[in-house]
């Protein structure tokens, strides 16, 4: 079996954009540090030998730039999509937010990502690059040579609780399709369930009141696509802005992680671009716990045109009071 | 900013005796806006109200609280009063201080301070309100019946008779559906031909009714009072309006071996055929799955002997466009297929057959001229065991059957075992039941005669297999009461097959955009007050399509759709409810989560063009609702994440910021 | 009556149907409630927002019911089916943030059941009495 490297995926385009195929692709583009990537167009070859990665800190989520891509007279667009992201890209379709016919999604493989985060704490400041070889993740700092870290502990959240390494939706696949994953993704949302109320109160009032309303989360999430956000509406009654009080932030998350019920893929990108590493996914995951306690197993995104849970209903759902009595959680 | 003036009603000494009205309207001339404020003993009589229009008028009010009795008493009265003195009906609020305040409260001090509150919360919603003019919609004063069986019958006599148009269309070459194919009918015995057909020949010779047989509903298009329909009628080869119905055709064909439907395929038809004897409209049909001449283009017969000149083997499926103001819905049931229950040997023996079978074995027109013979070798039972609910109540195989109760089993099988018994005295019945039920004008004392009068043996316990053994049928049953188990020898086995909605419904539901249940019966628009309506507006329910039904009860919801189908059809225009749900199109989002909980299927979708960055266009999916349609409930507005979605008069904003007050 | 009694701020939203029915059978039956609890009728107890929930607590409620018709019998067919869920689903994640679940309820109440109302009414009153304000949802800057 082939590696998959960023060769490979610059062939691919190379061929893809030859053949008229695609315009333009959109993929993962090299910052000012190693971990430090970025989302970009590339409309030529040359631009993507320059400035394409394809490395352990290739995390975003592309699903979310391609309705505004598909909203252009231009041709297709070649997007590559890690397994976790094609779920988000079918949630998309569901919704109708982009123009099939106007993407070419390559399906790639993906061995987890890493959180910079985790490196850093590892490490300390001055990274100069990263290279992974296995299981050993190479550290070369500024001040302090190479060091060798366990890829197991600086892997990133999502990663670690990885929910499926298959692709449920692409044009053409390079390497193997791997497989859904009965993770332990909802072991955090237990631990917090079993706490009392009071610590769990303790436990998202310290988390929340981090928030500083950066709107990253939001503006990241590929659920969160709304042609006007509540939040910057005035005409909405929530609109606000600064987090002043104890319960604007709360408000926000709340509402945000309800937006989105029932059509998160839990792709994590929340908790990933959160500036101050709010566990985000774990608002997240407790709905989709719930939702899969409640009404059965649902994964957003699994196929095109399902019928999300919050838009759906059987006469025989339990009662609020059940769900917040339940004796199993 | 609003001008409102605010009316404090005493009702008497109903609001007055705990509720300081003086102090209220005092309270309330100090909230912003308010510009008038006032207390009187009776806001609803003519004085009352002459106060309000002066009030109005004198202060230029815009907007007006009334603090009295619950909205569902006097918003009605209120709004007209407002209307008469020119301000739009939906610029009043109620407050209700009566049955949620004063009654409720014996303290002065504290109901007072709640009416307060409540006056101040309906004053927050006021400044809020806008005018809102309901939309008005035309009627196409003709309506649509879909299935010509004893529902769609009754239904377009009824609509027919108060002077409106009425099309039927059934997919079968003739109306009459079911019931035609009955012997007698249950608890009076009476012959089904005998009281079916004249009304057939009623609706044929209605000048307001048109028959579309041998048709079916290809689309739907619009909404309440403006349908727009297409009919496909498909080709049966013979000129409908030339066509005498002599049936020298069908003497003559010679393909003879078509199975006939009618009979249940007990016997054979020909290629081309008229169901039976009183068929409406009574026109041959050519069966183009068997007919020579259209397979092989060799043959004509037919064309030869047809004196009227009627064959056209040329004729193509037709197309009809239609407008209606109504649809009501009759297309009926079937019994299930027996497939899936071969412990019984349906497929083993013949003369294991279904209750529908039985009925063309005991008609006179049947294929045995109504002889009771066993259909292997045509030699008369001499013992006959009915099985119960065969594929009715299968909570614990819901993939094999059905969950519900059939509902007309139970008497038909007592018919059947009463007229056997009458007619066969020497041939002995036995019924397997788990319950019967007789629920029915005459319908009990009909089930005793068969057990009491007949000798019908009735027992308690389900029939576990049918085994066919030489020419016997071993049926192996349970007796519950006596607690043992049964081996019968019987001669001929009648299984009571459960009824399911005709498959033609579901496609039709999704065309109609009407709800059904997961059982495909037709949801109504409130299952005990609402019974013949579908959710949807200007979708009738009629017969077995809503749920199973005898012929009685059929009749009756048939009756009691055409009078609502009347009541719809005898307005000039649709006056619609104004708070409805209202999409702001810079907002949405296109992503049909509103449309997916529209319990009405008022939402439906365009792709519209918005001004883009730099000059450009963008073709955008927003959200349309349909107002003639839309009933108003909210739902979507609440499904909708980017809030988009709004319900007029019970907007988002009005909602919040009467939640404000209340907090305040 | 004591002078500085602790008087709870309770929002019940109820469907105009079936609820508001209900609480107008309640006040033609005498039955009483606290004076704590303010009605705002909705069409539909599908048409409540969670954010007008978390409004209420954000602006001081201590308290928020919601009462529609039993399910089956929505006036709207399906409405308060889809309550449930949303319901379900809200007053879970506000559990699992450490809000009192008392705060919240849904309660399914016909337009016959006046008598279930004030009830209802008595019983939550008294729930949320013994809670104590509503600290951990309260907006401090919408306090008077």
């Amino acid at each position: 079996m082939q590696k998959i490297t960023r060769e490979t995926l610059i062939e691919k385009a190379k061929s893809l954009l030859a053949d008229g195929t695609v315009t333009r692709v959109l993929g993962w583009k090299k910052g000012d540090f190693s971990y430090d990537v970025t989302p970009a167009i590339f409309t030529s070859v040359e631009q993507m030998q320059n400035d394409f990665v394809y490395s352990e800190f290739s995390g975003a989520n592309f699903s979310k730039y391609l309705i505004k891509e598909t909203k252009k007279e231009d041709g297709k667009v070649l997007v590559f999509l890690k397994p976790c992201d094609t779920y988000s890209f079918n949630q998309l379709l569901t919704e109708h937010r982009f123009d099939r016919e106007k993407v070419y999604a390559v399906g790639i493989p993906c061995e987890g990502m890493l959180d910079e985060n985790k490196i850093k704490k590892a490490v300390g400041d001055g990274i100069l690059s990263v290279c992974c070889d296995g299981d050993a993740v190479k550290v070369e700092t500024l001040y302090d040579g190479v060091k060798q870290l366990n890829k197991g502990d600086v892997l990133s959240e999502r990663c670690l609780n990885c929910k499926s390494k298959k692709h449920v939706a692409y044009d053409e696949l390079l390497g193997e399709d791997g497989e859904v994953i009965d993770s332990n993704r909802f072991d955090e949302v237990e631990k917090l369930e079993k706490m009392t109320a009071d610590e769990r109160f303790a436990f998202w009032q310290n988390e929340l009141s981090r928030c500083i309303r950066c709107n990253a989360c939001r503006d990241v999430c590929p659920a969160c696509t709304c042609e006007k956000c509540v939040f910057d509406n005035p005409n909405s009654g929530v609109e606000n802005k600064s987090p002043a009080n104890s319960f604007e932030e709360k408000m926000f998350h709340i509402i945000r992680a309800f937006h989105v019920a029932g059509r998160c893929t839990d792709c994590g990108e929340c908790s990933r671009v959160c500036p101050q590493q709010i566990p985000l996914h774990l608002l997240n995951r407790k709905f989709i716990k719930d939702i899969n306690a409640f009404y059965g197993d649902y994964q957003a995104g699994a196929e095109v045109g399902s019928r999300a849970p919050l838009v759906n209903y059987t006469k025989e759902d339990l009662e609020p009071s059940e769900a917040v009595n339940r004796e199993d959680k | 900013m609003q001008r409102i003036g605010v009316f404090v009603c005493w009702c008497g000494s109903n609001i007055a005796g705990t509720v300081d009205v003086q102090a209220v309207s005092d309270a309330l001339a100090k909230e912003p806006g308010v510009v008038f404020s006032t207390n009187y003993q009776y806001m609803c009589s003519q004085a009352g109200q002459d106060m309000i229009k002066n009030a109005i008028k004198e202060h230029n009010l815009t907007g007006v609280v009334v603090c009295s009795c619950s909205p569902r008493m006097h918003e009605a009265t209120f709004r007209k009063t407002a209307t008469s003195a020119g301000i739009n009906p939906y610029m009043v609020e109620i407050a209700n201080i009566r049955e949620q305040c004063s009654w409720i409260h014996k303290d002065m001090a504290e109901g007072t301070e709640k009416a307060i509150v409540l006056g101040r919360t309906a004053i927050a919603k006021v400044h809020l309100n806008a005018p809102l003019v309901p939309g008005e919609s035309p009627v196409t004063k003709r309506a649509l019946v879909i299935g010509g069986g004893i529902a769609g019958i009754q239904t377009a006599l009824d609509i027919a008779d108060a002077g409106f148009e009425v099309d039927i269309v059934e997919k079968k070459p003739t109306i009459g559906g079911k019931m035609a194919q009955l012997d007698k009918t249950f608890p009076t015995l009476d012959c089904a031909a005998c009281i079916l057909t004249p009304k057939m020949v009623d609706v044929a010779q209605h000048e307001k009714i048109r028959i579309f047989s041998y048709s079916e509903v290809e689309h739907v298009a619009g909404f309440v009072g403006n349908f727009d329909v297409t009919i496909k009628k498909k080709a049966r080869f013979v000129k409908e309006d030339v066509c005498t119905g002599c049936g020298l055709c069908t003497e003559k064909c010679p393909q003879k071996k078509v199975p006939n439907e009618f009979n249940l395929g007990m016997d054979n038809r020909r290629a081309i055929y008229i169901p039976f004897a009183q068929a409406v409209p009574k026109v041959a049909t050519i069966d183009a799955d068997y007919c020579t001449m259209l397979k092989t283009g060799k043959c004509g017969v037919c064309s030869k002997v047809c004196t009227a000149k009627a064959i056209d083997y040329t004729q193509k499926d037709e197309f009809i466009e239609e407008k209606y103001g109504a649809i009501v819905v009759a297309t009926g049931f079937n019994p299930i297929s027996m497939d899936k229950f071969d412990e019984f040997a349906y497929s083993q023996s013949k003369d294991v057959i279904t209750s529908l079978e039985f009925e063309r074995l005991m008609n006179a027109a049947g294929p045995t001229a109504g002889k009771l013979v066993r259909p292997s070798d045509g030699v008369h039972p001499h013992k006959i065991v009915f099985v119960q609910c065969v594929g009715s109540r299968c909570a614990s195989c819901a993939e094999k059957g059905k969950e519900y109760c059939s509902k007309i089993c139970c008497m038909y099988t007592a018919k059947h075992a009463m007229l056997t018994r009458d007619k066969y005295p020497d041939t002995d019945v036995t019924v397997f039941y788990i319950d019967v039920r007789t629920p029915g004008k005459q319908f009990d004392e009909f089930y005793r005669r068969a057990v009491e009068e007949y000798g019908v043996h009735y027992i308690k316990g389900m029939v576990g297999k049918v085994s066919p053994e030489g020419n016997k049928l071993i049926v192996q049953g349970s007796d519950l009461i006596a607690n043992k188990q049964l081996k019968i020898e019987a001669d001929l086995v009648v299984l009571a097959a459960a009824i399911e909605p005709d498959k033609s419904a579901r496609p039709l539901a999704t065309m109609l955009t009407a709800s059904m249940d997961t059982n495909d019966f037709f949801t109504e628009a409130h299952p005990k007050l609402r019974p013949v309506e579908s959710p949807t507006a200007g979708i009738f329910l009629s017969g077995a399509c809503q749920g199973p039904k005898d012929i009685p009860e059929t009749v009756s919801q048939a009756g009691a759709a055409a009078a609502k189908v009347i009541g719809l059809l005898s307005k000039d225009k649709l006056t619609g409810n104004p708070c409805v749900a209202h999409s702001d199109e810079m907002m949405c989002n296109g992503c049909s989560s509103c449309e997916k909980v529209c319990p009405y299927g008022a939402i439906t979708y365009q792709d519209k063009e918005f001004r883009g960055p730099n000059r450009t266009t963008l073709i955008r999916r927003v959200a349309q609702v349909n107002e003639a349609v839309c009933q108003g409930c909210g739902c979507c507005t609440v499904a909708c994440p980017s809030g988009a979605m709004d319900l007029k008069g019970f907007a988002s904003k009005q909602i919040m910021a009467e939640v404000d007050a209340i907090c305040k | 009556m004591q002078v500085n009694e602790y008087k709870p701020k309770i929002v019940a939203f109820c469907c105009n149907w079936c609820s508001y029915a209900g609480a107008d059978l309640a006040g033609s039956n005498r039955l009483s409630y606290p004076a704590e609890v303010k009605v705002i009728r909705v069409p539909c107890s599908c048409r409540v927002n969670p954010m007008f929930i978390l409004r209420a607590f954000q602006r001081g409620a201590d308290g928020v019911i919601l009462c529609g018709c039993h399910p089956g019998d929505c006036h709207y067919t399906s409405g308060n089916y889809y309550t449930r869920r949303r319901m379900a689903l809200l007053f879970s994640m506000l559990e699992y943030l450490g809000i009192e679940k008392e705060r919240t309820r849904v309660e399914w109440v016909s337009a016959a059941e006046g008598a279930k109302f004030a009830q209802t009414m008595n019983d939550f009153v008294a729930t949320v009495k013994s809670l104590g304000e509503n600290k951990r949802l309260e907006d401090l800057r919408c306090k008077r």
